[in-house]
């Protein structure tokens, strides 16, 4: 463990405090969208295409609308016209990027199998879905676009009006980089060349997508309750595209069961309950079911990536060049063109790079449900390349893939690091990390042991990996925003007010749904004020109360949040100073703040407490001159630069070569994610993360046939690992604080993700690289397993016979 | 999630039962532990106008020794089988198996003759019973009839019972000391088995299905042919899918499951053996 030596003396920050969000969540006392009892709310039910592509030549309602029950039904075209335009895409990466018009329900074309084509609005759910049977709709069928580049060839095109399937194509641009990468690679000791796939993944947060809409008595004023992770973006949107002005729309999300960025988006249904309840003047209530949810929210990564290294005759990286194709879907949703952006600068990891790189990135429409951010958001892709490529270069070299990573690590006396990018790295110790990984894993124990197992002919191989990872995350800052050409800024928004009583409010602009921000919020704020964190009340997630925010994801709500709240408790102890010092009689300098009491320096008996201050701030009767009442201070706080997390994370598996099976014999994870406000929330992220990035390795994948329909959309068939399925994790953490921020700390919802999947492909091939075996797709099932130590026999059984002549 | 409307009558008796279902005619179900045909009805893959819920029919919910053999009244549940003393002594297989079903909600809730009805060639128990050489008895407006294991499973997901006879009991003879082994292959716990085997042998005879290897439960009769003809385990478990038709899905090829029928095969005889 390193901290910093002035670091002070903490009594809150580092506490493994149990969450205090959870009673509430595990006895069913919190309510989520689909709880809320709402008198005479409606039912809204979506008709989606049956086809992937197809022409809408006429829809009819008329049966539809005579069911019992039934209040109302439209086809797409009278939808279209409640709006102001067509669901927003807040990411124009490029000027010229194409984008199709995107309505709530299709007009013209239905371009993936689940894009709504019709509504209902009924009694009940049960006769809204009924009624979704009797209406008739009139395609002509198309031929669908499900493979990259096909979509790309324009063969066929989705989108007639843009006449091309391809999105936009995004370069890197990196000042004195012309031609160094040819010449890295014209002079490289080494060269590897690989193609990843990353599969689709379907993100299947606990609680499905729900939405009600309901007008207020009076006045036009609407509120919309919604399981969404960005009320505060989610409310102007939906007051631009209903017409609904600003201020009088309210967006709350209750309690919300999991996001991992599938509801990070404005959606279709989203903006059809509002507009409609507004149209009908009565609540309007829509909840997808499972299979609805496969199909019709965001699905995550989908790319395909090519990456090229260039390394020198000691291994260190001299080059690397990186061409992606990013699937985005049908539409273009909130941010899905930026998810490459935010993997661009992340290809070299953890390891010095000179100014040699060159990355390209093209996006294309297909026939296939629209992806976004999903937990990492291009960055667990990124270092998915780059970890698989550096053991393919070690394997090249013929030396321990650690090794190779060691000689290629920034070093730690290198922080604050320049990269190759011109970002800035806040902090680092690689190598520190990794020594604690290997520590964990017995790292050279194992390779003894897998050295005598993996014998010829042995039917159970034990294989290790390694992966390393830097993260960019807490987005963002605004400036950096803008200069991708994001469509809004990275400040967060926070007040803190000491109420009469000596009870602490909270108010952030962070949205939780999962991550215990009630809990880290008041560790921080008693930290600051030196109250009990019981005596701390967070207020989130609904724009009345929190005007000002911009929500959570991209792990950002601690280190840009968290950090906003740090700086409003400032401001609340400088003004309660103020108040102290008058009080006291006392130079507003002279007075130390610790413990919740302003002492008087050398006067250890003249102090007044937070409490008293508060009740004399409320009652206002002796303030100094031009003092306003009440302890309270607001902030907004818009970060200096990204943090930046980092960590090792080491799987040892051991593969059936008989059956294909993967078994997980042990899984260590080291992040570091600066000061840990609540290691036990630290460690919940961890876990949770590292489960889904296996799950991407191991276990799911969303599969389309070739006429775009998704072959498993309910959780039968796509493999959400289960707890009797996940491994046991070995947790390590070492301490390197952010120098950017206050708290010292940085982002980790999505490290264990990021981490995670290339730790088990590289341990998968490691295992059976004695067959021959040098990569295996996403997920390593059994199947694929099999098949792919087949293929490397029937390969190696033709090379030799081919070499023997 | 919300099935298509349909109206819902409980019987208290066999009889009553399937005087229901003669009654309301081919649109009828019956419904026991609801595991396999309500997850059907939620996806409105399958829409029954009337459902005859045969759950509170407590005198079909019995382990018995029967000489020769165990009688299992067909709505006992899965977890009642597993724990069960009687079968753990006299069919141990079955018991092993039944407690590979599902997870434990489906077994606290799904019955034997629910899955055996429902003739699901990818659940467990229709091939254990198959390898076991079971009886069925139905019963139906006529009386009961026995069916053998052999002649019940006609197709998928279709079995030999008449639309107006009920599965009522299950009779699995007595294992005598053979030795026996079930293997279930799946990636998550509680999932079905990409493939499945359920094995025993004893002396000479042995017997061997397959779970998941084609439309119906498989008796794998090459096997038990080979091993009876002096075959080493190796050499029998090659047969393996000789009597097999398995499809592709997401999770095996044909190629993948046929040489996992073999492998499974393979560690089961040696298992029991």
């Amino acid at each position: 463990m390193t901290m910093t030596e002035d670091a002070p003396a903490r009594t809150v920050l580092g506490q493994r405090l149990l969450r205090k969000e959870d009673p509430a969540l595990l006895t069913g006392e919190a309510k989520f969208t689909a709880d809320l009892v709402v008198p005479g709310a409606l039912h809204l039910a979506v008709l989606r295409s049956p086809y992937a592509h197809a022409t809408i030549n006429s829809v009819d309602v008329s049966e539809a609308l005579a069911a019992p029950g039934v209040r109302a039904a439209y086809a797409g075209a009278e939808v279209a016209a409640m709006f102001t335009g067509p669901l927003p895409c807040a990411w124009p990466v490029t000027a010229d990027m194409k984008n199709p018009a995107h309505f709530p329900l299709a007009v013209t074309k239905a371009a993936f199998a689940g894009d709504g084509v019709a509504c209902v609005l009924a009694d009940s759910a049960a006769a809204a879905k009924d009624a979704l049977e009797l209406i008739k709709v009139d395609y002509t069928p198309h031929e669908a676009v499900t493979n990259l580049e096909d979509a790309l060839s324009d063969r066929v095109v989705i989108h007639d009006e843009l006449g091309t399937n391809k999105s936009y194509t995004w370069d890197l641009k990196i000042e004195e980089t012309e031609g160094q990468v040819d010449a890295a690679f014209a002079t490289a000791a080494y060269t590897t060349k690989q193609r990843f796939i990353q599969q689709r993944l379907i993100p299947a947060a606990m609680e499905p997508r729900s939405v009600l809409a309901v007008p207020q008595p009076f006045g036009g004023d609407m509120t919309l309750y919604s399981t969404t992770q960005i009320p505060h973006i989610l409310k102007i949107f939906v007051a631009v595209l209903t017409g609904i002005p600003e201020h009088q729309m309210r967006v709350i999300a209750p309690a919300v069961g999991g996001g991992f960025g599938s509801k990070l988006n404005v959606y279709p249904e989203e903006v059809l309950c509002t507009a409609l309840a507004r149209k009908h003047k009565v609540p309007v209530r829509w909840t997808e079911d499972r299979s609805e949810a496969s199909m019709s929210t965001i699905q995550g990564r989908a790319q395909i990536q090519d990456i090229e290294l260039a390394a020198d005759a000691d291994g260190r990286l001299t080059g690397i060049r990186v061409r992606l194709i990013g699937d985005m879907g049908a539409y273009l949703q909130l941010v899905a063109p930026g998810v490459p952006l935010l993997g661009a600068f992340l290809y070299a990891g953890v390891y010095e790079l000179p100014k040699a790189y060159d990355f390209s990135c093209t996006s294309v429409f297909t026939n296939m449900t629209p992806t976004d951010a999903y937990r990492g958001a291009g960055r667990p892709e990124a270092t998915y390349a780059i970890e698989r490529s550096m053991d393919a270069l070690a394997t090249e070299m013929g030396i321990d893939p650690l090794e190779l990573r060691r000689r290629n690590f920034i070093p730690k006396d290198a922080f604050p690091y320049e990269a190759f990018t011109g970002l800035t790295y806040d902090s680092g110790d690689h190598d520190a990390a990794a020594t604690v990984a290997a520590e964990l894993m017995g790292y050279d124990e194992f390779r003894a042991r897998q050295a005598a197992q993996n014998v010829p002919g042995a039917t159970k191989l034990l294989g290790l990996g390694v992966s390393t990872y830097f993260e960019m995350c807490g987005l963002a800052p605004s400036r950096v925003l803008a200069s991708l050409n994001y469509g809004a800024g990275g400040w967060e928004a926070a007040t803190v007010r000491v109420l009469p009583t000596n009870r602490v409010q909270v108010v952030t602009g962070t949205a939780p749904h999962g991550q215990g921000h009630e809990t880290s919020w008041s560790m921080i704020a008693a930290e600051k004020l030196g109250v009990d964190p019981a005596d701390v009340d967070v207020l989130h997630s609904d724009t009345a109360i929190a005007p000002y925010g911009l929500d959570t994801y991209g792990s950002r709500s601690l280190p840009v949040g968290g950090v906003a709240i740090a700086n409003a408790c400032d401001g609340v102890i400088d003004k309660a100073r103020q108040i102290a010092a008058h009080q006291l009689e006392a130079n507003p300098d002279d007075l130390e703040f610790s413990g919740g009491v302003f002492r008087v320096a050398g006067s250890p008996d003249r102090e007044m407490p937070l409490a008293a201050i508060a009740w004399a701030a409320f009652t206002a009767h002796d303030l100094p001159d031009g003092m306003e009442p009440n302890l309270e201070h607001s902030t907004h706080y818009d970060p200096p630069n990204f943090s930046w997390p980092f960590g090792t994370h080491m799987c040892a598996v051991e593969i059936d070569t008989e059956t294909g099976q993967v078994e997980v014999l042990k899984y260590v994870a080291v992040d570091d994610c600066g000061v840990q406000v609540n290691p036990l929330i630290v460690d919940g992220q961890v876990h949770g993360g590292v489960i889904q990035g296996l799950a991407q390795a191991l276990y799911e994948g969303a599969v389309y046939d070739t006429d775009g329909n998704l072959k498993n959309s309910t959780l039968a068939e796509y493999l959400v690992p289960a707890a009797s399925d996940v491994p046991p994790i070995t947790l390590g953490h070492t301490v390197t604080p952010s120098p950017t921020n206050q708290l010292g700390v940085k982002g980790v919802g999505e490290a264990g993700t990021i981490g995670a999947a290339p730790a088990v492909i590289n341990a998968v091939v490691d295992a059976l690289s004695g067959l021959g075996v040098r990569d295996i797709d996403m997920p390593a099932s059994p199947n694929n397993v099999w098949h792919a130590i087949q293929a490397a026999r029937a390969s190696t059984t033709s090379s030799t016979h081919g070499g023997s002549q | 999630m919300i099935p298509a409307a349909f109206d819902y009558v409980r019987a208290g008796s066999a009889e009553e039962a399937i005087s229901l279902i003669g009654e309301h005619g081919d649109d009828a179900k019956f419904l026991a532990g609801g595991h396999s045909l309500l997850p059907l009805m939620k996806l409105r893959l399958a829409q029954p106008t009337v459902l005859v819920d045969i759950g509170r029919v407590s005198d079909l919910s019995y382990i018995r020794d029967a000489g020769d053999h165990v009688a299992i009244g067909a709505l006992t549940r899965h977890m009642d089988v597993e724990t069960s003393d009687l079968l753990k002594q006299h069919v141990p297989l079955l018991a092993h198996a039944a407690g590979h079903v599902g997870d434990p909600q489906v077994r606290h809730r799904g019955t034997i003759g629910g899955s055996i009805a429902h003739a699901d060639p990818a659940s467990d128990l229709p091939a254990t019973t198959l390898a076991l050489g079971a009886t069925y008895i139905a019963q139906g407006p006529n009386g009961t009839r026995e069916i053998a294991a052999s002649e019940f499973y006609q197709g998928f997901l279709t079995s030999a019972l008449e639309a107006d006879e009920m599965l009522t009991e299950i009779r699995v003879p007595k294992m005598n000391g053979a030795g026996w082994s079930f293997q279930k292959f799946n990636r998550r716990a509680q999932d079905w088995a990409i493939v499945g085997v359920a094995a025993w042998r004893r002396n000479g005879d042995s017997g061997v299905a397959l779970v998941n290897m084609g439309s119906v439960p498989i008796l794998a009769t090459s096997v038990s042919s080979a091993l009876a003809g002096g075959a080493s385990i190796e050499d029998a478990a090659a047969q393996a899918a000789a009597e097999a038709e398995p499809q592709a899905d997401l999770n095996a090829s044909v190629e993948y499951r046929t040489h996992l029928a073999k492998v499974l095969v393979k560690r089961a005889l040696t298992e029991a053996s």
